[in-house]
């Protein structure tokens, strides 16, 4: 039993409201209340968020269960809602995004940090950094109107020529494909692999390179077999951060994939990503199913983010623990 | 010379130009980029795209006076979500939070970093243009506002941490309160990267379109208050890029070309605040 | 210090309060004269020309009224229809029973032009106009015929240098009502079609890409060598595109113009119901276009606000009289005088 009471307070028995409201003695406890409510309210968006996505799901969920991810027809007249022909679309666009991204990407991190003079370093990464804020819909007008031409004319029937006997560069060419999507994607993830990449290079104390130099490295020898490795952490980190944003992409990679719900080997041939599809049809869904069906793909991509996005961390943990790099 | 020291000079030239030729081909693609829509778009655009509302398809002279005029209205309704929650949640965890509660508050954020806009779209349209039956600004507001969240926590909490903490203990210990202090002096003293972190974040979302098609929809007139569907640049750029016209192709480069100013002028003023920086120290 | 951070500070004030301006300008209570009512709706790209046209001219009339139409497919008109968040929707499509079962009140539905759908196709080397009868087309878009060099094709275009490109098919990615005008007309022609895809506003295509919009469909075609589309009459008119004429129901290759299109109409204007839901595909008559069709608004038959439903009532009104005078500008054609009674009569009938 605590002490005798001495103040009014202690000894007059009070609502929890009047408990409550006395706490807030003073403006730091109101202050750490709103900045709480405010914090708080993050969480109850997402909350809501997910809640919304998942409720608003239902029909589908209900009446396919996990063969809507194994189905391979979207056809809304029929009532059939398969998601694989998008979630193949998503994912191949990404990797054959980051199949380009990553090698240019980070070889020129790894100019701009150790070779270029300060000066242009700092220039060139200044303007790379300005393109990761362009919108996504500008991309999409240059898709269209440059890239799209550009493929169907130039790049695609060279590969057709050249690499033509693989699966990949077969079929008709129409211009609008996975390959324009994937391409479209790299341009715009690009600048986010440079510049994390860069950063972290630079970052790498500069005895862990004399000390390879001095050991009687070339420059490429310490650079690619020590510095890298030193910032691997922060490398793959970009890597994965260019690939979240990558399968969240819309506006873009819908005005140059082709939009054709359909799982092909052909690089040549039209895809549909989820983003897309749910951007093209979520306003005319006509009937429940139909938009609830959209409404799960907007769940599933979701999900899909949120993997990679906890792989990153798990990446990031697991090799930070190992002790071979630090951030 | 041995050998493997010659093969290892042949290696050591031959990637390091490879790299080169990477940095080279990045860049120039990107220059392209800027440079083509700098050009193309500044020869379409016309005193008649900032003046005058679209005209029917197929007659030209039409504008995007509407679209722009949306854009603004659209980021101010999304700012008044945005900044208070963003500013002051990093605050919270910045100067206020717990442990544990700080962690999922931090978790959360990122993921709400990682949705993607068309799913925020799916979102705001399931909150407030289904119960409201129609599509409005606000519904677009809320969207792009909640995009804006994580980053204006995440930049206004590093730029709060980035105040020494002798500034708050000499405060504290004048005998300011806790919440005095941080309003007073680890604020002011922060405003500079807490602005900065506004404005990229504002920068990011003006230029968003999925979350918009189907919560703010479009308007081919001037839209008056909050409640009824607000045409916006980037919704109008998709919608004349897509479609055959040519008058409405040289309409949709304009307006990339002012989103583009639009995105670029805040967040070049974004860097070069922040670069001219000077120490906290000084008061 | 303290000027550069309050800088900032100002500057991020200045557009905060030029928000401010602009929100206060906007609103209605701040202006002079009363805000104009606005009207949402949305649905068909296949007379969107025309619809634009007639809206900004309303609005030119009578600016207190502002018809916001939203080409966005009329899948997607009848959806937001359904849902509410539109005043009224379009459709070349009628409405299926099942579709107006699930709307809130009874829906509408009121001719406002007629339209026809062509083959639109881009062949290097080919200016002419092709000839494509029925079953070719339904093959065509099966993915039967691939290549414009083939036998099929080259039967009905004797003289024409057909090339040994691929055919590239063109349809709609969105819920359309031209695509249900197309595969309505393909069903009646092709028991394959009809069996494999059937009749919808949107369906499985077996090929082909998709476009967004009558826009998208042209667009593409336009940039895409070896192409073949199916759009509304003045979208291949407005962009230079050739379009075909397609064998009708006599046998006569008809070419879609004015004539053509008034022709289908007439001969099947017996066939209208009281509810004007009717498909005018494979007409009969020497002269018909075969694959022409009315578009429809949807009108709710009971609308609360008193204000747009006079708006609305004032506007129909004025598109049967003086409305359909710019019809035939656009290659669009005009109502049937009977038409025009009858919906002068069913007006009346939105309370």
């Amino acid at each position: 039993m605590a002490s005798a009471p001495t103040t009014v307070d202690q000894v007059r028995p009070r609502g929890r409201t009047w408990k409550f409201i006395k706490r807030l003695r003073g403006g730091d406890e109101v202050a750490h209340l709103i900045t709480l409510l405010a914090a708080a309210s993050i969480i109850v968006v997402t909350v809501m968020l997910v809640y919304q996505l998942y409720v608003n799901s239902a029909l589908p969920r209900h009446k396919f269960g996990l063969s809507f991810f194994l189905g391979k027809t979207w056809d809304p007249v029929s009532g059939e809602f398969g998601a694989l022909p998008f979630i193949f679309g998503t994912i191949v666009s990404s990797a054959l995004a980051l199949l380009v991204a990553v090698p240019l990407g980070v070889g020129a991190a790894i100019f701009l940090s150790e070779l270029a003079p300060p000066r242009i370093s700092n220039v060139t990464t200044f303007v790379i950094e300005l393109l990761a804020a362009v919108p996504s819909v500008i991309y999409g007008l240059l898709g269209v109107f440059i890239l799209v031409p550009v493929l169907r004319i130039v790049v695609m029937p060279f590969l057709k020529a050249t690499l033509g006997f693989l699966p990949f560069f077969q079929g008709p060419i129409y211009g609008v494909s996975m390959l324009a999507g994937g391409l479209v994607l790299a341009i715009m993830i690009v600048p986010f692999i440079i510049s994390v990449s860069r950063e972290v290079l630079m970052a790498v104390p500069v005895e862990q390179r004399e000390a390879a130099l001095g050991l009687g490295a070339t420059k490429w020898e310490s650079t690619w077999q020590v510095v890298v490795p030193f910032a691997r952490v922060g490398i793959m980190a970009s890597i994965f951060l260019a690939l979240a944003r990558a399968l969240g992409e819309t506006m873009a990679v819908t005005m140059v994939i082709g939009n054709d719900p359909r799982v092909n080997a052909s690089l040549f041939a039209p895809a549909y990503s989820i983003a897309a599809v749910i951007a093209n049809e979520f306003t005319e869904a006509t009937g429940d199913l139909y938009l609830e069906a959209l409404i799960e793909l907007g769940l599933v991509l979701f999900l899909l983010t949120i993997l990679i996005n906890g792989l990153a961390r798990l990446v990031i943990i697991a090799t930070t623990q190992k002790g071979a790099a630090q951030g | 010379m041995s050998f493997r020291t010659r093969w290892r000079k042949f290696v050591n030239v031959f990637m390091l130009s490879l790299t080169g030729v990477c940095a080279l081909a990045t860049v120039s693609v990107l220059f392209f980029i800027l440079g083509y829509l700098l050009w193309y778009g500044g020869k379409s655009l016309n005193w008649a795209f900032f003046t005058h509302l679209p005209s029917p398809v197929g007659e030209t002279g039409g504008g995007m006076a509407n679209a722009i005029v949306g854009s603004g209205k659209l980021l101010l309704l999304a700012s008044l979500v945005g900044v208070p929650v963003g500013i002051l949640g990093g605050v919270y965890l910045a100067e206020f939070g717990g442990q544990t509660f700080s962690f999922v508050v931090r978790y959360t954020t990122d993921l709400l970093n990682g949705v993607p806009s068309i799913v925020m779209g799916i979102f705001a349209y399931t909150i407030i243009v289904l119960p409201m039956h129609h599509f409005s600004a606000l519904a677009g507001g809320l969207a792009l506002g909640v995009m804006m969240i994580p980053i204006a926590v995440r930049t206004t909490e590093e730029s709060l941490r980035a105040v020494p903490g002798t500034l708050r203990e000499g405060a504290l210990a004048l005998g300011t309160s806790k919440w005095k202090t941080v309003a007073t002096v680890v604020m002011p003293a922060a405003m500079r990267g807490i602005v900065t972190g506004v404005m990229l974040t504002l920068a990011r979302v003006a230029g968003e379109t999925a979350p918009l098609l189907f919560t703010a929809f479009s308007n081919r007139f001037w839209s008056s208050g909050w409640n009824q569907p607000i045409a916006s640049l980037p919704v109008m750029i998709y919608t004349y890029a897509i479609a055959p016209y040519d008058d409405w192709h040289r309409q949709a480069w304009a307006a990339g070309l002012v989103l583009l100013a639009l995105v670029l002028v805040a967040n070049i003023g974004a860097r070069l605040v922040v670069s001219r920086g000077i120490s906290f120290g000084k008061a | 210090m303290k000027l550069k951070s309050s800088f900032a500070s100002i500057a991020l004030g200045a557009a905060l309060i030029a928000g401010g301006v602009i929100a206060l300008v906007d609103s209605p209570s701040a202006a002079p004269v009363p805000a104009p009512l606005l009207i949402n709706a949305a649905g068909a790209t296949f007379p969107y020309p025309i619809y634009s046209k007639w809206f900004t001219e309303y609005n030119r009339i009578h600016p207190d009224i502002q018809i916001n139409y939203q080409s966005i497919g009329s899948g997607g008109g009848i959806r937001q229809l359904q849902a509410g968040t539109v005043d009224f929707g379009a459709s070349d499509a009628p409405m299926t029973d099942e579709q107006l079962q699930q709307a809130k009140v009874p829906v509408l539905h009121f001719p406002t032009v007629l339209g026809a759908v062509v083959p639109t196709y881009n062949i290097e080397g080919v200016s002419q106009e092709l000839n494509f009868t029925g079953e070719v087309l339904a093959d065509i878009f099966l993915g039967k015929i691939t290549k414009w060099n083939d036998a099929a094709l080259a039967s009905s275009n004797h003289g024409v240098n057909l090339p040994n490109t691929d055919i590239v098919v063109v349809h709609r990615s969105d819920g359309s009502g031209t695509s249900y005008v197309w595969t309505d007309y393909l069903s009646k022609v092709s028991k394959d079609w009809e069996t494999k895809v059937g009749r919808n506003t949107s369906v499985n295509w077996p090929v082909g890409l998709g476009g967004k919009g009558n826009e998208g469909v042209s667009g593409l075609v336009k940039q895409t060598p070896g192409a073949i589309g199916y759009v509304e009459l003045i979208y291949a008119v407005q962009n230079n595109l050739p379009y075909g004429q397609v064998k009708n129901s006599t046998g006569a290759f008809v070419k879609a113009d004015l004539a053509s299109v008034t022709a289908a109409a007439a001969s099947e204007s017996k066939k209208i119901p009281a509810d004007f839901r009717v498909s005018i595909t494979n007409a009969q008559g020497k002269a018909a276009y075969p694959v022409c069709s009315f578009t429809y608004l949807l009108i709710p038959s009971k609308i609360d606000d008193a204000a747009k439903k006079q708006a609305i009532k004032d506007f129909l009104h004025w598109m049967l009289t003086t409305g359909q005078n710019d019809a035939e500008g656009l290659s669009y054609a005009k109502l049937p005088k009977d038409v025009v009674s009858r919906e002068m009569k069913a007006i009346g009938q939105i309370n």
